[in-house]
């Protein structure tokens, strides 16, 4: 292909003349000379002082009057020269927009380029482009419209969509292709950044799909790859156009010039086999629909091209992904084999990359390629490499670990990019916890995991090491046994030279020895004092580690107080507050073995320390500064939101100023709750803390706290989850060995293997072949992880440190929770009904969300219904004939809060009425089905049916016999996975009043997102971690309630949480913020501020609909106050 | 999905770039120049992708130019390493015969020729006609 630019710069010189010539009329001169001056750039020094140059002319011409549209075109060129340089050509970018209004079409052209290349999203200028957008748009010149559509494609301001969307959607039914398409790839821009804006359209965007142009069906296809892949529940009924698409593409019924080198659409295929394998996975009614398609489109890239490969290994991923089929997987399996086997090294890491997906469904498939596997190990390519060691990592077992982590652990002694060490070493640090065959081991690998890891290693290794090894299994002498290697071994590490080991390292293993070293009786305390000591003194040895190695001094300090008094003699005089400080608390400590066996007790588990994390015993001091007249606190992001609203323009009256305070300072660390600051809190009672705050101020930074004033916790799993190590794999050992032998014996060229290979091989693949029947779906049963952690009480119902608890089973992940339930992942049982005991059960918060649902009033919500939540239901005297039906629920689910019964539909013989119930995990729709005759009414059945909502279970919607003035109910458990604002949902009943007569009754209703919210409990702190995590937001102001006298914000938010089911978080001074989840789990925070008389509302989610959804609803809450 | 699209020269020299993520003025310079570097680094016979910090480069040389292409990890590598090559037979029937003086003194025309190919990072026309089409149409107006 190098025939295609042949011309080198070396040949630069000579061309010049002739490009200037044949393309004279266009370059100009300005253009010219920076071309040229560019290309005889030698140094960077040289090309500041040309930029600077060319800046200050362009900035001349830019601002003078005679400068003509065609000239400004030209600056334009060579302003996109100097950003692309990296200079900064801001001056340039107001008159893009000029261009852009005024030009002629080649000059409007480069306008709206040179907008798309300088403007990002949100960025001011933007909103004048509006104008000039609507006037093309509407222009009678195609190739106007055509450029319009393309720039409101690339950038457009969110808030000004409903300006124009009206003109594209109408440019969806216009004559030109070119025009259609462009229109539906506006809309797919608009969908992604304001999803809610498009959602009336979405009949609009199926037509598109059914367009009779190939072109505006492909460009349709990636609002569809995206709508699938958020839900591909709401999608199975366009499997069948999807497939017909496929099989005319690979039937070779487009136009030639769709062709790339002889294969049809090629990009379209791909996209296409991308959104079968989201429908047909985990599906399979779905998945037998395109088998055949599949099928076909194997057999037909036999063509010996990259791009058909390209398609085959699509096609491959969607077959492992959907339903499987013994066939097609077998030919899939053989496609693989083409892929690895390929000299062609491209090929050749496709291949790898192919495996390593499917060996997640089908492990066996590793072993079939194991040479090869072995043979890109060694691969002098960084790239092949370092994907067969994904692939490696994604068939360890507990047999063949210490092999593969072996070679894992070698590749990132040679291994020179941090990123990759990084991801690695996270990996080893994984792998060894899991499957770890023995203790010496796992100390040691962690230990080189550390040593490799370096300073750039994520903190939550060594967290999660630590907390391995604090919080232990089930047998407390694995545990000590564990921890005596540790010790051990880390004696051993520090004896040597510790100049160069990273800090996360030494970190670590002053931890440990500060908690277990004296699990080691024939080891002298004071040995341990001394190393201890000795790291002191190193140079290399940064302060926060200091701060650790100081810690585990206190706590081993005990009947040492010669050496302990000496130390902290040494370091009173040091330059560090910080160490100065710990020195006095040794001193204070070492002296006093009361107040140390007080403060620091021995072997205390640390799950029974309790953490304050509101720092509530801070709050007499904060009242006391806020009294003395300091500023309340506000979280940095405010701080910043402030920041760049003073310089954009003030419209707003002068409030008062920000002066930086004593009291904002010290409670800084709410917002930034990492690991260490946890510590600050000592135990739950806050009184007694703020007591001890004055007397001995003892600030243990950088050590996490194992115990509690309570004896050790008595262990809640039972014997019968305890996970047998290994037995399993032992016992299928031989059977493994044998079936590697068999391969081996298959493999066609054995010429070329050598023994070493063949003995890593075995090693390497031990434990794959081993289950007798494939289970083809998820991965086979994981063995469970050697280190199995407790269970901790506080993370089982809101965790947010997702890194803690691995699941290793990847099988039993529905495909709702690849959504964005990070939070509340839990998927709803079979019948849920049934689990509302068990969710109550013992959890704290869960009795908190019950308790402020309870405290709720009476709040009117929607037109058509009222939301009853009762103080208590048994206290409640029915207001009304319909509520005398809520005595009929059945007795498990009575309790929930629930809205006032309302009547649906009747009919002479049937009336049916509802209500909703707000359970913790979904919303309960209650359908009563009255008999109103006297006789026996037969066959009852009851259809919901609701395109947004995603039934979870449903009871009682068939009744076989319903007698004389008798109601039954049955129950719909209803999810939102996608959040609308209002949904309605229909409905059939269909009863039988005499044999063979069959009458049917339909009914209808809404419901609104505020049924399907649910507090989000969580402390400050969880919410501060949260909110930084989340990327979608949006503000507005709301209108702030003032009534009542009292305090405005606490009257705003309290209606607010009566009418949305909100949890307030805290309050504090003039903001408060406040949490909810949607049912299925994505969270949503609000950070409300009170802004003179307005209430500025900031609201993040993880879902991209979700802020605007419940910004609604609180907008409507507040108008109807 | 695709992040970025540099067309770059064996000396390092950015001749074009196209983000399609928001990247910091200041730090594309250092950026390109870091990539390049791994690009340049790489042998003959070695593959056509590299792993730099959370993404991937597809890179495929054309004389002294390279076209490096950011990807996320769910993309096709095959198929942008080929939509690299689509590109260039573009933009060599549109020049007929490409070479880097072209794309230095049309920079405005490839770029909209790729934003005909390439919006959002996603792939949204590859039918050389029609890709064209657009701009062939402009060239005629500016004449007339």
């Amino acid at each position: 292909m190098s025939d295609v630019v042949e011309k080198t710069l070396s040949a630069l010189p000579g061309l010049f003349d002739n490009v200037t010539q044949t393309g004279a009329a266009k370059i100009t001169s300005g253009l010219k000379q920076l071309i040229r001056s560019i290309t005889e750039l030698t140094s960077k020094h040289e090309e500041e002082k040309l930029m600077k140059q060319e800046l200050s002319a362009m900035k001349e011409q830019v601002s003078s009057p005679n400068t003509s549209m065609k000239q400004m075109r030209e600056v334009m060129v060579r302003a996109m020269y100097c950003e692309m340089l990296g200079y900064d050509a801001s001056f340039t970018y107001i008159h893009a927009i000029k261009l852009a209004q005024q030009g002629s079409v080649l000059e409007k052209r480069v306008g709206y380029l040179a907008v798309s290349l300088f403007l990002t999203e949100g960025h001011e200028l933007l909103l004048l482009l509006v104008n000039t957008v609507l006037k093309d748009l509407q222009s009678t010149n195609l190739i106007e419209v055509c450029m319009a559509l393309t720039v409101v494609a690339q950038v457009f301001p969110k808030d000004m969509i409903p300006a124009v969307l009206p003109l594209v959607e109408d440019k969806l039914s216009h004559p030109k292709e070119i025009i259609r398409r462009k229109a539906v790839l506006a809309l797919y821009k608009f969908y992604l950044i304001a999803p809610n804006q498009v959602q009336h359209i979405h009949a609009k965007f199926r037509k598109a799909l059914c367009d009779k142009d190939p072109g505006v069906m492909t460009s349709s296809l990636h609002i569809y790859l995206q709508l699938i892949r958020e839900s591909p529940d709401g999608y199975k009924d366009l499997t069948g156009s999807f497939v017909a698409i496929m099989k005319q593409v690979v039937g070779g019924k487009l136009p030639m010039d769709f062709y790339y080198h002889n294969v049809p659409a090629p990009w379209l295929q791909i996209q296409l086999l991308r959104i079968l394998s989201l429908l047909g996975r985990e599906d399979q009614s779905t998945s037998e629909q395109m088998y055949e398609v599949l099928d076909e489109s194997l057999r037909r890239a036999e063509m010996n091209h990259n791009i058909t490969y390209a398609i085959l290994y699509e096609c491959v991923k969607a077959i492992y992904t959907i339903h499987p089929k013994a066939e097609l997987l077998e030919k899939a399996a053989r496609c693989i084999g083409n892929f690895v086997l390929s000299p062609k090294i491209n090929l050749k890491y496709l291949g790898l990359k192919a495996l390593t997906y499917v060996v997640q469904h089908d492990a066996k498939l590793a072993l079939q390629h194991q040479m090869t596997i072995i043979e890109c190990l060694d691969h002098s390519d960084f790239t092949i490499k370092r994907e067969t060691l994904e692939l490696l990592f994604r068939i360890t077992n507990a047999q063949n670990v210490t092999v593969i982590v072996e070679k894992m652990l070698d590749f990132l002694r040679g291994c020179g990019d941090e990123h990759t060490v990084i991801h690695l070493v996270g990996k080893v640090a994984e792998l060894a916890e899991k499957f770890a065959p023995d203790n010496s081991w796992f100390i040691q690998t962690m230990s080189d995991v550390f040593s490799i890891g370096g300073d750039s290693l994520q903190q939550d290794v060594p967290n999660n090491f630590l907390r391995l090894l604090a919080e232990g299994s089930e047998c407390k002498e694995e545990d000590d046994e564990l921890r005596l290697f540790a010790v051990d071994s880390y004696l051993t590490v520090l004896k040597g030279d510790a100049s160069h080991l990273p800090q996360h390292f030494l970190q670590v293993m002053s931890w440990v020895l500060g908690e277990y070293s004296h699990l080691q009786e024939c080891v002298d305390q004071r040995e341990v004092i001394r190393l201890l000591a000795k790291l002191l003194d190193q140079r290399s040895v940064s302060s926060e580690t200091r701060v650790w190695i100081l810690s585990a001094l206190t706590k081993i300090s005990e009947g040492q107080t010669d050496l302990i008094l000496e130390l902290a003699e040494s370091l009173s005089s040091s330059q560090d507050t910080v160490l100065r400080q710990q020195a006095q608390e040794l001193r204070h400590l070492s002296r006093d073995s009361q107040l140390q066996e007080c403060v620091l007790p021995r072997g205390a588990p640390w799950d029974s320390m309790e953490v304050d994390s509101s720092l509530s015993f801070l709050d007499g001091f904060v009242s006391e500064a806020l009294a003395a007249g300091a500023a309340p606190y506000k979280p940095p992001h405010q701080r910043q939101e402030e920041l760049s609203e003073e310089r954009a323009l003030n419209l707003e009256p002068y409030s008062f100023s920000l002066p930086v305070s004593l009291s904002s300072c010290s409670i800084t660390d709410r917002q930034s709750p990492p690991l260490l600051s946890v510590s600050s809190g000592l135990s739950g009672n806050s009184t007694e803390l703020s007591q001890k705050e004055g007397s001995s101020t003892l600030i243990l930074e950088g050590v996490r706290r194992v115990w509690g004033k309570d004896g050790y916790l008595p262990q809640k799993e039972t014997a019968a989850t305890a996970p047998p190590v290994d037995e399993p794999s032992i016992a299928v050992h031989p059977s493994g060995q044998q079936e590697v032998a068999e391969r081996i014996e298959t493999q066609p060229e054995p010429s070329t293997r050598n023994q070493d290979k063949q003995q890593l091989a075995s090693s390497l693949f031990v434990g794959l072949g081993t289950q007798s029947s494939i289970s083809l779906l998820g991965k086979s049963e994981a063995p469970p992880p050697r280190f199995r952690k407790k269970p901790r009480p506080h993370e089982s119902s809101s965790s947010s440190s997702g890194t803690s608890e691995r699941s290793s089973d990847s099988s039993s992940r529905s495909s709702r929770t690849t959504t964005d339930s990070f939070l509340y992942g839990s998927l709803l049982e079979e019948e849920p009904v049934t689990s509302t005991s068990t969710t109550t059960n013992g959890l704290s918060q869960n009795k908190h969300t019950e308790g402020d649902r309870r405290a709720n009033t009476s709040q009117i919500l929607g037109s058509d219904m009222v939301i009853v939540r009762p103080n208590t239901i048994q206290d409640r005297h029915p207001p009304s004939a319909s509520s005398d039906l809520t005595a009929l629920l059945p007795s498990e689910i009575k309790d929930l809060p629930h809205s006032d019964v309302i009547s649906l539909t009747s009919d002479p013989s049937l009336s049916l009425a509802s209500c909703r119930m707000f359970r913790d995990e979904a919303l309960l729709l209650v359908i009563f089905i009255c008999n109103c005759t006297d006789t026996v009414i037969k066959d009852v059945a009851v259809q919901l049916t609701c395109e947004e909502l995603e039934t979870a279970s449903l009871r009682g919607n068939v009744v076989d016999c319903l007698e004389g003035k008798s109601t039954s109910v049955c129950h719909y458990a209803l999810l939102m996975d996608e959040p609308h604002t209002n949904v309605s949902f229909t409905g059939t009943v269909s009863y039988q009043t005499q044999p063979g007569h069959t009458n049917t009754l339909p009914f209808s209703g809404t419901l609104s997102t505020v049924d399907f919210i649910r507090p989000l409990v969580v402390t400050t702190e969880e919410y501060g971690k949260l909110w930084l995590s989340l990327s979608h937001d949006v503000k507005q102001n709301l209108k702030l309630l003032t009534d009542a006298g009292g305090d405005p914000l606490k009257t705003t938010l309290n209606a607010l949480k009566d009418a949305l089911q909100l949890h307030v978080v805290d309050i504090i001074g003039s903001e408060g913020i406040v949490a909810c989840r949607l049912l299925s789990g994505a969270p949503c925070l609000l950070h409300c501020r009170v802004n003179g008389s307005a209430l500025a509302m900031w609201l993040r989610s993880p879902h991209p609909s979700l802020p605007d959804c419940i910004l609604y609803h609180c907008q409507r809450a507040l108008a109807e106050h | 999905m695709i992040k970025f699209l540099l067309m770059v020269n064996k000396q390092g020299q950015t001749r074009l770039s196209k983000y399609y993520e928001q990247v910091e003025l200041g730090k594309r310079a250092a950026l390109e120049a870091d990539m390049v570097r791994g690009c340049l680094a790489r042998r003959k016979e070695e593959c056509s992708f590299v792993e730099y910090k959370d993404y991937k480069l597809v890179y495929r040389q054309y004389a002294a130019l390279f076209i490096v292409v950011g990807i996320t990890e769910n993309e096709n590598e095959l198929s942008i390493y080929e939509l690299v090559h689509n590109f260039v037979e573009v933009l060599d029937k549109y020049f007929s015969r490409v070479s880097e003086l072209d794309i230095m003194f049309n920079l405005d025309k490839v770029h909209i020729i790729l934003d005909e190919m390439i919006v959002n990072g996603h792939i949204v026309e590859t039918n050389k006609n029609r890709i064209l089409a657009p701009l062939l149409a402009l060239d005629k107006m500016a004449e007339g």
